[in-house]
């Protein structure tokens, strides 16, 4: 560890919500580093091929991969922000406040950062059945990955385990890629995702079969099948097992938050069911227990990439006010209409439970 | 949990719901280049219909979570909101086209193969069920962003079941 790099805002995770969150602070001058542990910025959105919601000022009707090459183009805008790509925060250390990162496989160096903003994203959640261990069985990431980055079809015939709007968008997105989707299963009594999503499947014919579940995948070296079965309200499987000949299972049974080093850094975390996992407490304006350490995107909950987005905009401002970068009326303006625009991307069915989530780990502001 | 219930649980429209109408049909019957219809019967954050609406027929939003309300009188058919929808969940029915028996319908279109004109396709419902035999009449892409518009020679009787085609 020779080096130590010293930045004024290091953002961990070039993402919808930590490319917003680097922006939105290099514009008010502050020199920004950002590290992302893949080898491309964007995250999740450079998969995204289909158009996303919101209004204009969050770009809807645009694909998600075009939103995170619009990103690009702004932040390559900036001469006071440098990025690290292939490169992993490893570890914080309060003691002094130093990150530590690795670049590959073995170029480590510290950053001593004035302010952190966590943009760390989220993790694929797996549930347990037997021979799920078995090649073919896929987190719905990686299928995407695959189809969306890399051009490679991952199989001919998927069985897709969730209908939230990650199960709903990757099936289509399948489909589009010439892979048959033999079904979705889910496990409530209706999809968790946007009604048009699941609209958007069923018509080219894939069946929905609410309350159920994958009990077991089937195969010796590989999928070649997997059994499906209704469950109960306290989701006990019953009645007839379902046989389906696929070759993919895929799972997009949920995400929860990457807290890891909001943990080591010792801010207040709450669990809280409606954001997935564990969060950080924050004020309004994303400020975690720790002075120095703001959060943002689906490490402070999971929500849509939208959102995401506009919470990296208020925690990168937030940054760049604590650090006394800009004006009090600028911070202002710009802090109420990401406000105004997040009530707004909440204000549905689906933002109900966030909005219930947050008031959980929200608190108004914090004795300094 | 009814029967019907359950299919709307599951992404199957099955009867009139804010969001999800159909145009009055004395206005329908005699509009050259049709009217849409839109499908959203879900409160969520989402507003290009209305933003990309060139007359105006998709009234303003209270609030983005607010669900399409359309002026049928303003309404061309233009199907601008059918290449923009996120949800592909605009549909435009124009009952004036052909002879008595068809319609032309103009759907979203983003899989392969590539739909040429004059070609045959399958009609499929809600349910991914093929209910008729259509024809390609003509493919349009208006925003250049790969969601195509198919106008679609259809079974006049069948433009409130019919809402996809298959290429094949």
């Amino acid at each position: 560890m020779r080096t130590l790099r010293e930045t004024d805002v290091m953002v961990i995770g070039g993402g919808p919500a930590g490319l917003s969150a680097a922006a939105e602070a290099a514009s008010f001058g502050c020199d920004v580093t950002l590290v992302e542990s893949d080898l491309a910025l964007g995250g999740q959105l450079i998969k995204q091929t289909h158009k996303f919601f919101g209004s204009k000022d969050e770009r809807a009707g645009t694909r998600g991969f075009k939103i995170s090459e619009l990103l690009l183009e702004e932040l390559s805008g900036y001469g006071n922000v440098k990025a690290y790509t292939n490169c992993t925060a490893t570890g914080y250390y309060p003691e002094d406040g130093v990150v530590t990162c690795v670049r590959a496989e073995d170029e480590y160096f510290k950053i001593k950062p004035k302010k952190i903003v966590m943009a760390t994203g989220a993790q694929e959640r797996l549930i347990p059945f037997p021979n799920n261990h078995l090649p073919g069985v896929y987190g719905a990431g990686a299928v995407q990955t695959l189809m969306n980055v890399y051009g490679v079809k991952p199989g001919d015939k998927v069985l897709m385990v969730g209908a939230g709007n990650i199960g709903l968008i990757v099936s289509y997105q399948l489909i589009q890629a010439g892979v048959q989707v033999a079904g979705i299963v889910e496990a409530m009594d209706k999809v968790g995702g946007y009604w048009v999503h699941a609209a958007k499947v069923r018509r080219l014919g894939v069946p929905i079969y609410l309350r159920h579940t994958i009990v077991e995948a089937i195969g010796e070296q590989y999928v070649t099948g997997a059994v499906i079965q209704e469950i109960d309200e306290r989701f006990q499987p019953q009645g007839e097992r379902k046989s389906v000949d696929v070759d993919i299972i895929c799972m997009a049974v949920g995400l929860s938050p990457t807290c890891e080093l909001l943990w080591q850094a010792g801010c207040e975390m709450v669990f809280v069911p409606e954001l997935c996992g564990y969060v950080a407490q924050r004020d309004r304006n994303m400020r975690t227990s720790h002075k120095d350490i703001w959060v943002a995107g689906d490490a402070a909950g999971i929500e849509e990439a939208s959102s995401a987005m506009v919470e990296g905009r208020i925690a990168g401002v937030s940054t760049a006010r604590a650090l006394g970068r800009g004006t009090h009326e600028e911070h202002e303006k710009r802090l109420a209409e990401y406000h105004r625009r997040l009530d707004d991307l909440r204000g549905g069915e689906v933002g109900e439970k966030i909005c219930q989530g947050l008031s959980c780990c929200t608190v108004d502001c914090w004795e300094v | 949990m009814t029967d019907k219930q359950k299919l709307f649980n599951s992404g199957i429209l099955t009867e009139e719901r804010p969001g999800a109408v159909s145009p009055p049909r004395d206005l329908w019957e005699n509009k050259k280049n049709g009217l849409v219809i839109i499908e959203c019967p879900q409160r969520i954050p989402c507003n290009p219909c209305h933003t990309s609406c060139p007359t105006g027929a998709v009234v303003p939003f209270d609030d983005i979570n607010d669900q399409p309300q359309i002026d049928y009188t303003k309404c061309t058919g233009c199907a601008r909101c059918v290449a923009v929808c996120p949800g592909l969940a605009c549909f435009v029915v124009d009952l004036t086209w052909g002879d008595e028996s068809k319609a032309l319908m103009k759907l979203p279109y983003e899989m392969l193969p590539s739909p040429e004109e004059g070609r045959q396709v399958d009609c499929l419902n809600r349910e991914g069920n093929v209910v008729a035999k259509g024809t390609i009449v003509r493919v349009t892409e208006p925003m250049h962003d790969k969601t195509k518009v198919v106008q679609v020679e259809v079974p006049k009787d069948l433009v409130m079941d019919i809402r996809a085609i298959k290429v094949v």
